[in-house]
């Protein structure tokens, strides 16, 4: 029986991955076919295998999504309830900026490679007449590396996902002000189907929009931060890709 | 004041010459359908026209036309998405209260099995310059239109 690959977007922080291990487990028991999960320090090594047809399920953010189901074929399947994505913009505590609008050209920005967080910071700065032409980009790996450059002075102000904010300790979060959050709330990560698993996709849909009636599927949302997952119908993916789309550059 | 659309519907507007700030960090999308008739409102757009939902779903996108809105941006706007491209522009919108907030608006066509369905359009918070080089460009269009 052929292995089918799953992975996550690199934008998680390490302690929710264990909640991913255990999810493929329960998958695998499932749906009865094997998986692995394949976990990916970084964008560009996970974008590699992504074009080498190597990933066939996939928990992406939004702007990932968009590319995976347009260039890829892959079918967005569901969506974990109640949450969103939303960026924040930070600043270390010693900083002179009150709010984005006093942001001056050449601020320096630390950002990481994570698409739809450095889009949406990028776009909560252009009220600040800030765009790719006039601030200063330093990519990071890690949220907490971002978090690092502020507070070592070697960038003004950082993006951040919000749940990766909120999960920074509290040495290091109490050392930062937010200057603007973003309340966007249709802008969320999503589980997609690539083409090799398409006939997995009515049973495992199932499956997940029963998971949080079962004691056992219940830990496993537990364990990886969430109440339950929501259909994506495809009128969802299609809206998700028209808004990424007015989003873009 | 009397305001008529471009299908002949007209109606009584107050105007109040106070600006409502667009919200940090929000995003305000709407649908429509091909006719820019609204399918879809989300919270913030609710928040910042002052109309509730039922009031926007099934009433054309223009009930937030301001008077100081020149007919020619609006022109360009449809061209351009017609034409099946993604529009950008400034928009000083109308407030069911009568005061206004500025936005920086796209739209982009809805392609759905290869046949335009409506568009969506998503506003952001324009930045100051932006909104007075706007306030100054749409007067003079709108002297030039009456001239
Ligand atoms: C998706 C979409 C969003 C629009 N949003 C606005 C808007 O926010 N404000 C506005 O005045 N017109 C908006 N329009 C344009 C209106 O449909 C209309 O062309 C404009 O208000 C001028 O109206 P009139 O030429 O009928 O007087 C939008 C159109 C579309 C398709």
């Amino acid at each position: 029986m052929e292995t089918y690959t799953l992975s996550v977007s690199p934008d998680f922080a390490p302690e929710y991955l264990s909640g991913w291990f255990i999810f493929n487990t329960w998958l695998q028991k499932s749906l009865e076919t094997p998986f692995h999960l394949e976990i990916y320090d970084d964008f560009e090594a996970q974008r590699r295998d992504i074009q080498l047809d190597k990933i066939d399920l996939i928990y992406a953010n939004s702007y990932d999504a968009a590319m995976l189901v347009r260039e890829k074929g892959f079918q967005a399947v569901a969506r974990p309830a109640h949450v969103s994505d939303e960026t924040v913009i930070a600043v270390a505590n010693s900083s002179n900026f009150d709010s984005v609008d006093d942001l001056v050209p050449w601020c320096r920005v630390a950002s990481t490679h994570d698409p739809d967080v450095h889009m949406m910071g990028m776009i909560m700065l252009e009220s600040a007449d800030l765009d790719s032409s006039n601030v200063v980009v330093t990519s990071a790996q890690t949220y907490v590396l971002v978090a690092k450059y502020l507070l070592n002075g070697d960038a003004d102000v950082g993006f951040f996902l919000k749940d990766s904010f909120q999960d920074l300790s509290d040495l290091i979060r109490s050392q930062m002000r937010v200057l603007v959050e973003s309340q966007i709330g249709v802008i969320h990560h999503t589980l997609l189907a690539g083409p090799k698993v398409q006939h997995l996709v009515p049973e495992m849909l199932d499956r997940l929009l029963l998971m949080q009636n079962t004691t056992k599927g219940k830990d496993v949302l537990d364990s990886m931060q969430m109440t339950g997952w929501l259909k994506m119908e495809g009128e969802d993916t299609d809206f998700m890709i028209d808004l990424i789309d007015t989003l873009m550059e | 004041m009397f305001i008529t659309y471009h299908d002949g519907a007209s109606r009584e507007i107050t105007i109040v010459d106070r600006e409502v700030p667009y919200p940090d960090g929000k995003l305000i999308v709407s649908r429509t359908d091909i006719s820019g008739v609204i399918t879809h409102a989300n919270q913030a757009f609710v928040e910042m026209s002052g109309y509730s939902l039922d009031e926007l779903i099934g009433t054309n996108h223009y009930i937030l036309r301001h008077p100081d809105m020149p007919a020619a941006a609006f022109g360009d706007l449809w061209d351009t998405i017609k034409s099946g491209k993604k529009w950008h522009g400034y928009v000083k919108n109308l407030r069911k209260d009568g005061a206004y907030y500025w936005v920086k608006a796209t739209v982009i066509p809805n392609i759905r099995n290869g046949e335009l369905t409506g568009y969506t359009s998503v506003r952001r918070k324009p930045s100051r310059s932006k909104v007075v080089a706007c306030t100054l460009l749409y007067a003079q269009m709108n002297m030039d239109v009456q001239s």
